[in-house]
This record gives C-alpha cells, sequence and structure tokens, in this order.
C-alpha cells in the first residue's frame, strides 16, 4: 500500500495485520523445518518442540482474525483494503493448516521413535529433505510476495507448485518399490507416504497464498483457472 | 417442498443519457463533458468530494439551473423512450419537473396539510377532482410508506411530522405526479440512522416504479443503495460503473483513492 489514508490510524491496523501474517508465516515456515529436520534426524525432542509451536500459531490465527473483523466493523473497508482483509483471512487458514502438516510430521516422527521401527527401512531422507525444501522455499516466496504485494512473483509461485507435485510422485514410486522389495517396511513406509503428501500440501497451500496476493493488487479471482488467464490478469 | 426459481434480472434499459455535458455558472465551467447512462428502474449514485459538480449535475436533469440567470447549458439529456432533450429551451420545465421530480438534503415540507403537500404537484398541473386527489394522495403516501402513521391526520400541519417522516412525506410528495425519475440531493443527511434506514429501504422500493439518481456524500449509502455509480471530481467524470464494480474493483485509481479514503 504505497499512498496512505487520511486516517493515520486506519493506515496503522493494516500494516499491523500485515506485519502479524508475515510473522505467523515464518513462524510456520520454522515448523516445517523443524518437523522435517526431526524426521532425518529421529529426533523426538525437536519433533516435541514443533507440536508445541503448533499452539502459537492456532492462537496467532485466531488474533489476526478477530483483527480483521474488528477493522471491518469499525472502517467499512472498500476496492482494495477490503481486498487485502478477505485475502488476509485465507491467507491465514493457509498458514494454520502449513502448521497442521508440520504437526503432523513430528508426530508420525514420534510414532517412529516410539516403535522403534526405523531401522528396519533407511527412509529416503534426502528426497524427503529436497521436496520439503522446495515447498518451504516456496512458502517463503509467497510470503515475500505478500510482503511487497508482488503479483509478478506470486505467478511464480504458481508455476514452481508443479517442481513440488512432482517430487512427490518419484518419492511415492519409490516407497512403493520399498513396499514390494519388502513387506515388513510397509508400516513405516506408509507413515513415510503420509509425510510425503504433508509436504506436498504446504506448496499448494504456498499456490494459495500466491493467488490471494493476485486477488490483492488485481482484483481478480484466479482460483481454479487456467495458466495462461492467470497470465493476463496479472498483466 | 416447491422448488423456488429465482428469475434473473433482465438487463436494465435507458431511461436517459447525458451526452457530452457542459454546464456553466456564469463563466465557471462546473461540468466538463459528462456522458453517462441511467438505467430505467435502477439506482444510479453519483459520488465525489465537495465540489466536484455532482449536485450541478443532478439539478441539471430537471432544470433547477434555469432558476437562476447566467447558467448555461451545452451537450443534451435525453430522455427516453422519446428521446427529448430535457435542456432543450424550447421543452417547458415545469413540464420536464412533472416527469422528473427531486428530493432535497433538507426536509422541505411546505407550510400546509400534510394533504395539500402531497396534492401540491397535482393541483399545479391542474387537477382539482377531490376523489381523484384523495386517490393520488393516498397512493403516493403508501408508497413512501408513510400511509399509516398519518392517515388519520392528514389535515394536520406537516411542519410537525418528525425530520424522518417529513423526508418521506418529501418523498411521497415527489411521487405524486407519476414522474419517471426522482432525483434525491442527499435525502438522509439530516437524518437519524434509523430514519436514515427506512428512506434507503424505501429508495429500494420506489425504484421498481422509477428511475432514481442519488447524490450522496455517504460513501456507504451509495454502496448500499445503488445498481450504479458515478465518481466525479472538479466536474469531470472519472469513472461510472456497476456499483458493485466500483466499490470492489475499480477500473481507475482516483476512484479507488476517495472510496477507499486515501483522498487528501
Amino acid at each position: 500500500m504505497s499512498d496512505k489514508h487520511l486516517s493515520t490510524q486506519f493506515d496503522a491496523e493494516l500494516t499491523n495485520i500485515s506485519t502479524r501474517v508475515l510473522e505467523m508465516g515464518g513462524l510456520v515456515e520454522h515448523q516445517m523445518a523443524k518437523s522435517i529436520a526431526a524426521l532425518a534426524a529421529f529426533d523426538a525432542e525437536q519433533a516435541a518442540q514443533v507440536l508445541r509451536e503448533e499452539e502459537r500459531v492456532n492462537r496467532m490465527e485466531m488474533e489476526i482474525d478477530r483483527d480483521l473483523s474488528a477493522i471491518i466493523a469499525r472502517r467499512q473497508p472498500t476496492a482494495r483494503d477490503l481486498r487485502l482483509l478477505i485475502a488476509v483471512s485465507r491467507i491465514i487458514a493457509n498458514l494454520e493448516r502449513v502448521g497442521d502438516e508440520a504437526a503432523r510430521i513430528a508426530r508420525v516422527v514420534q510414532r517412529l521413535d516410539a516403535v522403534g521401527l526405523h531401522g528396519r527401512i533407511r527412509p529416503p531422507v534426502s528426497d524427503l529433505n529436497f521436496e520439503s525444501e522446495l515447498a518451504v522455499a516456496l512458502l517463503r516466496k509467497a510470503l515475500d510476495a505478500f510482503a511487497r504485494l508482488d503479483p509478478v512473483q506470486a505467478v511464480e509461485v504458481l508455476k514452481q507448485d508443479d517442481e513440488i507435485d512432482r517430487e512427490f510422485e518419484g518419492l511415492m514410486r519409490k516407497l512403493i518399490t520399498y513396499m514390494m522389495e519388502d513387506p515388513r517396511t510397509i508400516s513405516t513406509s506408509i507413515d513415510l507416504v503420509f509425510v510425503a503428501k504433508a509436504v506436498e500440501r504446504v506448496g499448494d497451500h504456498a499456490k494459495n497464498l500466491a493467488e490471494a496476493i493476485i486477488y490483492i493488487v488485481k482484483g481478480a479471482d484466479v482460483r481454479h483457472s487456467p495458466p495462461q488467464q492467470i497470465e493476463n490478469a496479472v498483466k | 417442498m416447491p422448488s423456488t426459481i429465482t428469475l434473473p434480472e433482465p438487463p436494465p434499459v435507458l431511461k436517459a443519457q447525458s451526452n457530452n455535458l457542459d454546464f456553466y455558472y456564469g463563466s465557471f465551467k462546473a461540468l466538463k463533458g459528462i456522458s453517462m447512462p441511467v438505467y430505467a428502474n435502477r439506482v444510479t449514485a453519483l459520488i465525489g468530494p465537495s465540489g466536484c459538480g455532482k449536485s450541478t449535475f443532478l439539478r441539471c436533469f430537471n432544470r433547477m439551473h434555469d432558476l437562476y440567470p447566467g447558467h448555461r447549458y451545452d451537450g443534451t439529456i435525453s430522455l427516453f423512450p422519446d428521446g427529448v432533450n430535457i435542456l432543450d429551451k424550447q421543452v417547458d420545465p415545469i413540464e420536464v419537473r412533472m416527469r422528473i421530480s427531486m428530493v432535497f438534503q433538507k426536509p422541505n415540507p411546505f407550510p400546509k396539510s400534510i394533504f395539500e403537500n402531497v396534492a401540491y404537484g397535482l393541483r399545479v398541473r391542474g387537477e382539482s377532482s377531490r376523489s381523484f386527489l384523495e386517490d393520488k394522495v393516498e397512493a403516493a403516501l403508501r408508497g413512501a410508506a408513510l400511509w399509516g402513521e398519518v392517515k388519520d391526520r392528514l389535515r394536520d400541519l406537516a411542519v410537525n411530522l418528525s425530520g424522518g417522516q417529513q423526508q418521506r412525506l418529501c418523498i411521497a410528495r415527489a411521487l405524486a405526479t407519476d414522474p419517471e425519475i426522482v432525483l434525491f440531493d442527499e435525502p438522509t443527511s439530516a437524518l437519524d440512522p434509523i430514519a436514515t434506514g427506512s428512506i434507503e429501504e424505501l429508495i429500494g422500493e420506489i425504484k421498481h416504479k422509477v428511475t432514481v439518481l442519488i447524490v450522496t456524500h455517504n460513501m456507504q449509502q451509495a454502496a448500499r443503495v445503488s445498481d450504479f455509480t458515478a465518481y466525479m471530481y472538479l466536474g469531470d467524470l472519472i469513472e461510472y460503473g456497476e456499483t458493485k464494480e466500483i466499490f470492489m474493483k475499480p477500473k481507475r485509481k482516483e476512484t479507488e483513492d476517495y472510496i477507499t479514503g486515501r483522498f487528501g
């Protein structure tokens, strides 16, 4: 938002909302990276930290939501201000779900640790790491596009999500091979399928963020739109 | 349970069209080439900061400016279906005002009875039949959602009504002559929120019978009551479009700055 409102208080409220969205985004990004690190190291303590942080993420979502309602009630925003607030409401719901995915991974780590099954299978940690690095980087890029309200970068996020999907499919094939070769790895492999799926979902959430950013800046709802239509909307 | 079918709203029909309209207060050019449609049975809101020309534009529609010397129109306002240019000097302004009536910012009932206020325009037109006037007055008061409150005291002085009732009386007066367009110039700025709400509700109802053009400083009011919105600034029409588009995604930055409160 380059230029200012007549009401400086309104400006401050909107800036504050955006700042807290970014703060929440940073938190779930960190949570996600930590959950994968916990998996790589089979570190139950690190997994427990991820689960503790989830509560904080949930609280942040509720607080931002409450402030959004208050701004709408008091300011009756229009046009891009209204679009920003609607989009923020969607963005924080997606960020909260990223937190849920991290927690899901953390719980897998705790389970693997408890049953001690991890010795039977060497998890494809490097593939999972790679997929999750892609997903976390994409999330960061989406948050960055939000901070600068940059629709061009948002479009890049939409395109890059395909890479994660391809990684996910590759991982899936690998895990299926493990299970076919040695049925004793089935249980662990299924857990890892959930992890890979959780990471893949993070890419989807980053994509939703990108669509929300295009909505704020261009006023176009590009959800479920073919790529060409999205490019046109951003032009 | 029978399923209800919602019929799509019929496409708007043109009721009036201003074409390249300039207006001068003496040598001051207050309107600069305004071209804009007004659709039948729709509410069109004119918004913009003070001095943008929205009231000047509104007043062109019933030749209010004729009352002052030295004012000049350039361009046309065509009224449909006949397509007559209501700004044409050959056209009698009294006739225009029968077809296009006006409600003002402050309720301005005449110092007469409630009945006579509503019957006034009809009497000017030469109607004198008692039963005809009674029918028309009742219909107009019902149309303005005032009948129930005043039917037992039609002979009372109109000035004894509350502000909101007075404004609804003025709307009844504006409706009594069966106008095609009703102009509202800031109709609720002197009213409390409840009276404002009832006037807004009324505007939503009368549009089924007439076409409404409203000037308002209250942007939320424009957003609530209108189907189309025109944003004006310094005598120019900056943007015209469907209200939901203007308030959600205006095309021009100037419009967006104004409606989001960034105008300074």
